[in-house]
């Protein structure tokens, strides 16, 4: 399409308008894929962001070991296939991809519990090394993925319920993606739930909201940071799980994600829900948007530089919690 | 007596100077490969400085120097390319097809506006998105992940440029640098001993810029960012000045890379060669001027040691050293070192009041 603009030279703007035009008149079809896409790059955006604001809004801690349990999630996805292979009845072979999801929460829940009590507890004052120490760690699980599994990416096998399409008009929606943005639509709802209508969802928003005088009221800050990190971690899980659909895993899948993922919580800003998932639909959306008009190169640029517009008119994100303290 | 002579021997300027003549001794007693190596390391550096000007002194941690550094790297090898082809078409653009020089690259056929632009890019590209964070008060850990940003950006525009940058292979291949011969020994010796005279200049101008008045308003703005507005100082100003400043060094540090290496590629300047660069900071000691360059020599010197026996555990030891230096050593070498003479002067202290008791 950048070709057809190119060919005529001169007035571009010319050409550009009515280009643009047609493809609003006759390409509704390919308008809607995009935004579909959008979506779904959205959504897996979304499911990852959750997690991080949860523990960079209660802890200010940024989670740079958090890509790395995304990649945690797709390789406990990957054994438990194996193992369904190997010793589950051919007819049973689809469950393993339903049985894999809350496993691998549970146990990038469980790593990130253990990171939290030996590592980052003790850098609560000080975000930018805990920053650093988490990359460090995250560092370490890569190579040990890379020592277990080996470097090159390793292929898992959709379960069959989840391949083909559904079919509008003459547009086919992949089942795989549909899932995804239904599967972060139950994540959303879930922490919805937790946060508003549970005791201990309540504590963690009063830890939030203000440390010292949860603390004084008598809410154990120190098994909420524990709680609330397990849980951000366990949606790295799960997310892992979902990224397996989309395609090949190897030891770097998480790093590719993490970072748009980080920029999803810069925009959305912390405090509510609300702001992760405008955060995420926004930059899902616009990446595809400008991906299908440019290049892929081109668009990283361009939403990069859209971000750093939108910083100038919302400094610290779209939603934030009011607060007089300073700093 | 004996305790005045053996402080002002250990005395921070006469140790510097000695460590300083060894360096720019060390053709004399180093093989050439050694020497090209500690040459790189020396490079890495001076960025080792800059970075610890941002970091350890104002409190900004930046995990996007590799790109200043790498564009700084990239117009040296622009410029050295050109002239490997003799104003012909670099290999990799004739391979992808194209039939004249493209209109970025025609600056980089003079030496000096090449050698200017290395200095003169990074710092612009800092200066901008330094301007348009700090000026927000957008808070620390959100300038920390977009100047990470910044790098997936540029790296995948280096990378997705083929035709203009050679993708992932980068630059290399390159001949002559003013008429001689890159590769020679000669040359390599002169490009070393620029090296340790950079090294020394942006060593001794950045310490003097920290000793000084300039110096206290930046750990002012480290420790106490709103008292030092309260007290009537800009703080985004003086924050994109040094984030421009050590976007500069980082450039500088870069073109002197290139010459010695003779390879850029995106893949020495992504993300993980930036947090990297951190670590040598870290590891060295924040907030002095001499740890950033202990840092730097230590940790590299460390990894080539590595990867020369054992590539894989490298990125093991390397995440446990994150870990360890964050958690153990926040201060760094230098502060082992300071508490060790605190722990001597102590122990001296109570030598003598000993002593005085005795003789009452």
């Amino acid at each position: 399409m950048v070709f057809i603009i190119k060919e005529v030279k001169g007035s571009r703007i010319y050409v550009l308008l009515p280009f643009l035009m047609r493809k609003g008149l006759f390409g509704l079809n390919e308008i809607i894929i995009t935004l579909f896409n959008g979506l779904s790059l959205g959504s897996i955006l979304l499911v990852i962001a959750l997690g991080l604001a949860i523990t960079f809004g209660l802890m200010n801690v940024i989670n740079m070991a958090h890509g790395e349990l995304i990649m945690v999630g797709a390789y406990i996805t990957y054994v438990i296939q194996n193992i369904f292979m190997d010793y589950a009845p051919a007819a049973y072979f689809d469950l393993y991809f339903i049985i894999s999801i809350p496993i691998a929460m549970l146990v990038a829940a469980g790593i990130g519990m253990l990171l939290e009590v030996s590592l980052i507890r003790h850098l609560y004052k000080r975000p930018l090394d805990s920053l650093l120490a988490t990359w460090g760690v995250g560092l370490v699980l890569q190579q040990l993925a890379r020592s277990i599994f080996g470097a090159p990416n390793v292929g898992v096998k959709s379960p069959s319920f989840l391949s083909g399409g559904l079919s509008v008009g003459s547009i086919t929606l992949p089942y795989s993606r549909l899932f995804i943005l239904a599967l972060s639509i139950i994540c959303l709802i879930s922490i919805f739930y937790y946060f508003y209508r549970t005791a201990s969802g309540r504590r963690v928003r009063a830890v939030m909201q203000n440390r010292q005088m949860a603390e004084c009221l008598g809410v154990s800050t120190r098994k909420v940071d524990m709680l609330t990190f397990a849980i951000g971690s366990g949606f790295a899980g799960v997310a892992g799980c979902a990224l397996t659909l989309l395609g090949a895993i190897g030891p770097t899948i998480g790093t590719s994600y993490i970072i748009d993922a980080f920029m999803v919580v810069v925009v959305g800003g912390v405090g509510a829900l609300f702001g992760a998932v405008a955060g995420a639909l926004g930059i899902g959306i616009f990446n595809t948007i400008f991906e299908f008009f440019t290049n892929a190169t081109i668009g990283k640029v361009l939403i990069f530089l859209l971000i750093i517009a939108f910083l100038q008119w919302r400094p610290s994100g779209l939603v934030t919690s009011r607060s007089r303290s300073l700093d | 007596m004996q305790n005045t002579i053996y402080q002002k021997l250990w005395s921070q300027k006469i140790i510097l100077s000695v460590i300083f003549l060894l360096l720019l001794l060390a053709p004399f007693f180093l093989s050439d490969f050694r020497l090209n190596l500690l040459g790189k390391f020396l490079a890495f550096a001076i960025l080792a400085i800059g970075l610890d000007l941002l970091w350890g002194y104002t409190g900004v941690l930046s995990l996007g120097h590799g790109i200043f550094f790498g564009l700084g790297a990239y117009c040296m090898a622009m410029y050295l390319k050109l002239e490997a082809n003799a104003g012909g078409l670099p290999d990799f653009m004739a391979w992808s097809g194209m039939s004249e020089l493209p209109l970025i690259w025609l600056p980089f056929q003079y030496p000096i506006i090449a050698i200017a632009l290395g200095i003169i890019i990074p710092a612009v590209v800092a200066f901008f998105l330094g301007y348009l964070t700090f000026r927000n008060r957008i808070s620390g850990v959100y300038f920390t992940i977009l100047s990470q940003a910044l790098v997936l950006v540029v790296v995948t525009l280096f990378v997705g440029s083929q035709n203009l940058t050679g993708g992932t292979s980068g630059l290399t291949n390159f001949e002559t640098l003013f008429g001689f011969s890159v590769n020679a020994a000669s040359t390599q010796t002169a490009i070393y001993l620029i090296t340790v005279l950079v090294l020394g200049v942006v060593f001794i101008s950045c310490r003097k810029l920290v000793k000084g008045r300039f110096g206290r308003v930046l750990e002012g703005i480290r420790d106490g960012e709103n008292r030092m507005r309260f007290l009537g100082y800009n703080p985004s100003s003086y924050k994109t000045f040094i984030y421009t400043l050590s976007a500069a060094i980082a450039g500088i540090a870069g073109m002197l890379f290139v010459l010695q290496v003779g390879i850029i590629s995106p893949t020495m300047i992504g993300i993980i060669p930036s947090i990297e660069m951190v670590l040598w900071v870290a590891l060295g000691g924040r907030g002095t001027i001499i740890g950033p360059v202990i840092g730097a020599v230590f940790v590299n010197a460390a990894k080539t040691g590595f990867s020369e026996s054992y590539p894989e555990y490298w990125t093991y030891f390397l995440g446990l050293l994150f870990v360890l230096v964050v958690v153990f050593l926040p201060k760094g070498l230098t502060g082992l070192l300071d508490k060790w003479k605190d722990r001597r002067k102590k122990q001296d202290a109570r030598d003598s009041v000993e002593v005085e008791k005795s003789y009452s």
